[in-house]
């Protein structure tokens, strides 16, 4: 599981309000090289939870993401480069994603997250 | 300008709009001054040959330039190809006459005595024997070749192409003149491609992985390319995001059945594996999901560029849902799992009908695709006296721009579906949306009942009709060379 799908998840089961970001708990992951596309992280950008980003990449060792980011910053080929390495080549192979306001653990197994509910939970 | 475009004869609903997508995706109607923004439906004007029907493989079709023409015939899947017209006739006589009126400002760059050409001779409906072929090709001695013939990588090809009255063949309505075009090659299929991603190739399949060219069709419909991102979430073994991911697009996928998308059958066949096959970049992301109850986050919009995909819909295999066995026995209320068995407890899953599918994956396309962004998918329809009665699916954010039919079999056939976002997601979709998955949850068994497509594909035909002698499925009532594959 790489950061972009982690600033996509949220924790839905029923009832929950604040299921967002989900924490993570990596026991295991790594890094693996992409070719970098700026026109796709400009259009990606403006979606992106900037903070649960920058928390998730600190989770994982990643210490290079600014606090705050915005798209005048996109100019800039460093940034991109660390944005891109950020979002996508730090892959989460075993760990968890935990749910802020329940707890809630959804396993994150051979770099798969497990988001399916309990059926009590939907 | 006017090009003469040749289908193979193949998936014939198909043809047409998967060129008209790839002429929105190689920019034909920005040139036009329509710009992006313009409102689709957008179409290209199409003729007939005189004396042709639809489902002849030649068309004319008016395109801005060359250059877009030939994009689109590289990356079509059903365009043999696309040719400058320089003359046509129903005999050869008056072939050549159209060939002498061409203006010679058109003809004379492709002649070049510097240049290098060869001659095709093809045929659709008939057969013509590698001595008529020379014969024909030494016919055309009236125009000015100068150039030396090379075989092998030319680099000028035309194409001498007849198709005669052939009189009805297996029902297809018969061309009742002889037609001859002779045209310069402005650009061809890529026929490598298929044979690399066929199916029997591929490391890891599963039961309804989808077949490599209706793959590729999709992908197209869909306008997959770099930068853009795909989501498919019924992934499977990710048929249709290889497709995707070989025109450059990025992908994700998701699927409610963990095997598939964790395990598949072991560490060099899975989901990866089949695009490692190819040297694709991976998928962005694969997860578990339930397309019921999609856990993105709740102020995500306007992410995916496409979502291209082949529900579940009960006839080969059946769609889930999370909710539990319970749902089965209509009970909706109190399901809770004990404390000391939560870590490790494995969720059942509830059936999924139809409806309830379609009514997500709208509402989830309505919500995740940018504006313009493309969904693309299958929808079943049955067939009764040989003729599909379709209430195609409708979403207000959505405009259908074409919809593409492949007989199955006798009693059902599948739609190919291509909807552009042209309406927002508004907060009174978002509210009826809501509402709509609650009705579906308390009634589910009754829409399980209401949409079960399985047994209308596969219960015994009515005996005391088929006694009678006149079945409902009468055989004779399709036109013969319709079918999976036309």
């Amino acid at each position: 599981m790489r950061l972009l799908t982690h600033n996509m998840l949220s924790c839905n089961i029923k009832g929950v309000s604040n299921g967002f970001p989900l924490r993570l708990e990596a026991e295991k992951w790594v890094e693996k090289e992409v070719e970098l596309n700026a026109d796709f992280l400009r259009g990606i950008f403006p979606k992106i939870e900037w903070k649960a980003l920058a928390g998730a990449a600190r989770a994982l060792g990643y210490n290079e993401l600014p606090d705050e980011a915005d798209a005048s910053m996109l100019d800039a080929d460093d940034f991109l480069r660390r944005f891109h390495h950020a979002l996508l080549e730090l892959h989460v192979e075993e760990g968890a994603l935990v749910c802020p306001e329940t707890g809630r653990r959804f396993p994150i197994n051979k770099g798969i997250p497990n988001m399916l509910l309990h059926e009590d939970e939907v | 300008m006017w090009y003469l475009c040749v289908f193979y004869h193949r998936l014939l609903d198909y043809r047409r709009p998967e060129v008209e997508s790839l002429a929105e995706l190689f920019g034909a109607f920005e040139a036009a001054g329509e710009g992006i923004g313009g409102p689709p439906p957008r179409s290209l004007e199409w003729r007939l040959p005189e004396n042709h029907h639809i489902d002849s493989p030649f068309h004319f079709v008016s395109l801005p330039s060359e250059e877009i023409a030939r994009n689109i015939a590289k990356r079509s899947i059903l365009v043999k190809g696309m040719y400058e017209l320089w003359g046509q006739g129903s005999s050869y006589e008056e072939l050549e006459k159209a060939i002498r009126d061409f203006p010679d400002e058109k003809k004379l760059p492709y002649l070049t005595s510097e240049s290098t050409f060869r001659i095709i001779v093809d045929s659709f409906g008939k057969v013509i024997s590698f001595q008529e072929q020379n014969e024909r090709i030494q016919g055309l001695s009236y125009i000015p070749f100068k150039g030396r013939v090379d075989l092998r990588s030319p680099d000028h090809k035309f194409y001498l192409m007849e198709t005669d009255n052939y009189g009805s063949n297996n029902g297809l309505p018969p061309i009742v003149q002889r037609a001859i075009f002779f045209g310069r090659e402005v650009g061809a299929a890529d026929r490598k491609l298929l044979p690399t991603y066929q199916l029997k190739s591929r490391k890891y399949l599963g039961p309804t992985a989808m077949d490599a060219e209706i793959a590729f069709l999709m992908a197209n419909q869909g306008l997959a390319q770099p930068g853009k991102l795909v989501y498919d979430p019924f992934v499977g073994t990710g048929s249709i995001l290889v497709a995707a991911a070989h025109f450059g697009a990025m992908t994700m996928g998701a699927d409610i059945d963990i095997r598939v998308v964790r395990d598949g059958r072991g560490p060099d066949c899975n989901v990866w594996s089949n695009f490692k096959q190819y040297n694709l970049p991976m998928p962005i992301s694969l997860l578990r999901a339930d397309n019921n109850l999609p856990p993105w986050r709740p102020g995500l919009r306007e992410v995916f560029d496409a979502i291209i995909c082949d529900p579940p819909y009960g006839v080969r295999a059946g769609g889930r849902k999370s909710g539990g066995r319970k749902l089965l026995k209509g009970i909706v209320g109190p399901y809770t799992v004990p404390e000391e068995k939560r870590i490790d407890h494995i969720p059942s899953t509830a059936p999924y009908s139809l409806a309830e599918c379609m009514h997500d994956l709208l509402d989830l396309s309505a919500k995740m695709l940018v504006m313009g962004g493309r969904l693309v998918f299958f929808y079943p329809v049955v067939r009764e006296d040989g003729f599909t009665n379709a209430e195609l699916p409708e979403h207000p954010c959505f405009t259908l721009v074409a919809s593409s039919e492949q007989i199955l079999s006798l009693r059902y056939s599948r739609y190919l579906l291509t909807m552009v976002k042209t309406g927002p997601y508004t907060e009174e979709i978002a509210e009826s949306a809501r509402k709509k998955h609650l009705e579906f949850k308390e009634n589910h068994l009754k829409w399980l009942e209401d949409g079960n497509l399985h047994s209308a594909v596969f219960s015994p035909a009515d005996p005391q009709i088929s006694l009678s002698g006149k079945s409902k499925f009468d055989r004779d009532s399709k036109p013969k060379y319709r079918g999976k594959y036309v």
